[in-house]
């Protein structure tokens, strides 16, 4: 087991215009390894765009965001490429992959431009194709596939990447309820066996109660409240952050917080 | 799966397509002999030749190698920027023409026959249409970059505006030509005819330095296909490396263009093709269209040059041909899907 690493993500006073509409404003968040946290708030809230700056697509315009203690403009792509995978939101591909290539497309940033997959990242790519039950239709074109199939297999791309750090920009929003409780444990279960980080981007808050250790409540390009589930969802967030009236109440079956809203 | 030694066998059959090539048209040369005038030019031993009428090496060597190769040359540089484009694009019915390269080759040779521009003797037509080409690229991404590079979407809108306006241009070229049109058509629809050892050695260089920047971003391209963001976490440099990709598939075809004028469906369709045998891969993809272009465009410039009573333009015979097959392979893909 290794120790914890606090301060894994340090976002400081980041803020980001896109076209002059500021998206992010004086955004600070801290974040520590170990931890599944999740992410809520409105649509267009600058939840994806938070993501963007994570990964480094776009570069904040001004503040910084430091990945475990370094500047992540010095990271190179294939570094960083290592250290955190994403799982988008929409995805729509062309052209007709198979699922196991798709998946072993995971497997590049540990692979060298010109070499073939070694037989251990073969064998990764069982393992995670059986645990995302993908094996299945590992031969079938990724056009072809439903959007839950598709979902899945972008789920296990990023998995067999293998890297410290996951980010789900509502990864499991395409998924039927079985698999989404599949996924939801299986990254939960890397959290607290391999120490991995997740960072989720969810709409469904009685998910991200059940399966977040801290929830990070955001509205207009800036953090309302961080926290531990338990001291921070409330119906008082919830009505500043959603507008919404709701009870949130602990729940004995799934021993998580719960809420529940009214017409 | 595609391996290397079906790779190996296309090549095979490159030089065989080649070598029989060469003895076919109007004078008939057995491939025995084209062989024995190769290895004589090569070895610079005159042994070989020694029985060959003094005509036939003349014949190969300077009249159907040179055309032979700049058609194979010129057949795999518009498949590889085809398969370039068309992952790029994130579209399979792009080509290297998407972008406007060849209504601005073809705006530049046009006005270079209609003006009689000639400070550059016999290479002001291409001089003319690859500055063409190469401008219209560059106002093209241009147009439709904006502060997050570059989207398949507006590249593919800009491209085809540009390449209405040019169109215009060249229909009113033509207008005002007079005697010169029938030079400007007949340029517009392609020609091999009179290639020289110049050619092949400037299509060699742009095409070989094509397919090496091809292949070295080909993983990068696979990438790109799941989309910029998460091309990006997966450690692609989402604005060099298509910029990088777009900009060389895009040299290829204008000094393919200049060369020998606008030839169509060779770039849409040997992909295609490819694709559906190899897969989407493009370290497979690129190689074998490669390859397979050069084949299929010399297999019809040699139908056209040495077949056919009298030679129609290259150009004319890829689109027979190639549009109907294109037609054919999409209504079936459409039947298979039910």
């Amino acid at each position: 087991m290794q120790k914890i690493l606090n301060n894994l993500f340090e976002i400081q006073a980041v803020s980001f215009s896109y076209e002059k509409k500021s998206v992010l404003r004086d955004f600070s968040l801290t974040l520590n390894a170990g931890v599944f946290y999740g992410i809520i708030g409105p649509n267009g809230c600058g939840k994806s765009t938070l993501i963007d700056l994570m990964i480094c697509h776009w570069q904040p315009t001004t503040g910084n965001i430091r990945y475990k203690g370094k500047d992540l403009n010095t990271y190179s792509r294939k570094a960083l490429s290592r250290e955190i995978a994403l799982v988008p939101q929409n995805f729509y591909i062309n052209f007709p992959f198979t699922a196991r290539e798709v998946i072993m497309m995971g497997r590049y940033p540990h692979i060298a431009r010109f070499a073939a997959p070694s037989d251990e990242d073969i064998r990764i790519l069982k393992d995670i194709m059986t645990k995302t039950e993908t094996l299945a239709f590992a031969n079938r074109y990724i056009t072809e596939l439903s959007g839950g199939e598709r979902q899945r297999v972008i789920l296990a791309r990023s998995l067999a990447q293998n890297t410290p750090v996951l980010l789900l920009d509502e990864a499991t929003s395409n998924l039927d309820i079985n698999h989404t409780i599949t996924v939801l444990n299986m990254v939960a279960e890397r959290v607290v066996k391999q120490h991995k980080t997740v960072i989720a981007v969810m709409q469904d808050i009685n998910l991200a109660a059940l399966f977040c250790d801290e929830l990070i409540f955001m509205k207009q390009g800036s953090v309302v409240a961080h926290g531990p589930v338990k001291t921070v969802l409330n119906q008082e967030i919830l009505r500043s952050v959603f507008e919404v009236e709701s009870k949130v109440r602990s729940d004995p079956y799934s021993q998580a917080l719960q809420v529940i809203y009214k017409k | 799966m595609i391996s290397a030694g079906s790779q190996l066998a296309l090549l095979l059959l490159l030089a065989a397509v080649i070598v029989i090539s060469a003895g076919m048209g109007y004078i008939k040369i057995p491939f025995t002999d084209v062989l024995r005038i190769v290895g004589g030019q090569i070895t610079g031993y005159d042994g070989w030749l020694a029985d060959i009428d003094k005509l036939h090496p003349v014949v190969v060597t300077d009249v159907r190698l040179p055309r032979i190769l700049t058609a194979a040359i010129v057949g795999a540089g518009l498949a590889i920027s085809g398969a370039v484009f068309q992952g790029i694009l994130l579209n399979p019915l792009a080509d290297p023409y998407t972008l406007g390269v060849s209504a601005g080759a073809a705006f530049g040779a046009s006005l270079a026959i209609l003006f009689n521009i000639g400070f550059m003797g016999t290479w002001s037509i291409p001089l003319l249409a690859f500055s063409g080409a190469v401008s219209t690229l560059f106002f093209v991404i241009y147009l439709s970059s904006d502060s997050g590079g570059l989207s398949s979407n507006n590249l593919i809108l800009s491209g085809i505006i540009v390449a209405a306006i040019l169109s215009a241009g060249i229909s009113f070229l033509k207008y005002v030509a007079d005697e010169q049109v029938s030079v400007i058509i007949f340029w517009l629809m392609g020609s091999f005819g009179s290639k020289t050892w110049t050619d092949v050695i400037l299509t060699l260089v742009f095409v070989g330095f094509g397919f090496g920047v091809s292949v070295f971003y080909a993983r990068d391209l696979n990438l790109l296909s799941l989309g910029n963001r998460t091309a990006s976490s997966l450690g692609v440099d989402t604005k060099r490396a298509p910029l990088a990709l777009l900009v060389t598939a895009s040299l290829v075809s204008a000094v393919c263009v200049s060369v020998s004028g606008i030839i169509g469906f060779v770039g849409l369709l040997v992909p295609h093709i490819v694709r559906s045998v190899t897969g989407p891969d493009n370290r497979k993809l690129i190689p074998v269209s490669l390859l397979t272009g050069a084949i299929l465009l010399l297999c019809a410039d040699t139908v056209t040059r040495a077949v056919l009573p009298n030679e129609i333009p290259i150009g004319v015979i890829t689109a027979l041909i190639g549009g109907p097959f294109f037609c054919y392979i999409f209504r079936k893909r459409q039947k298979a899907r039910g």
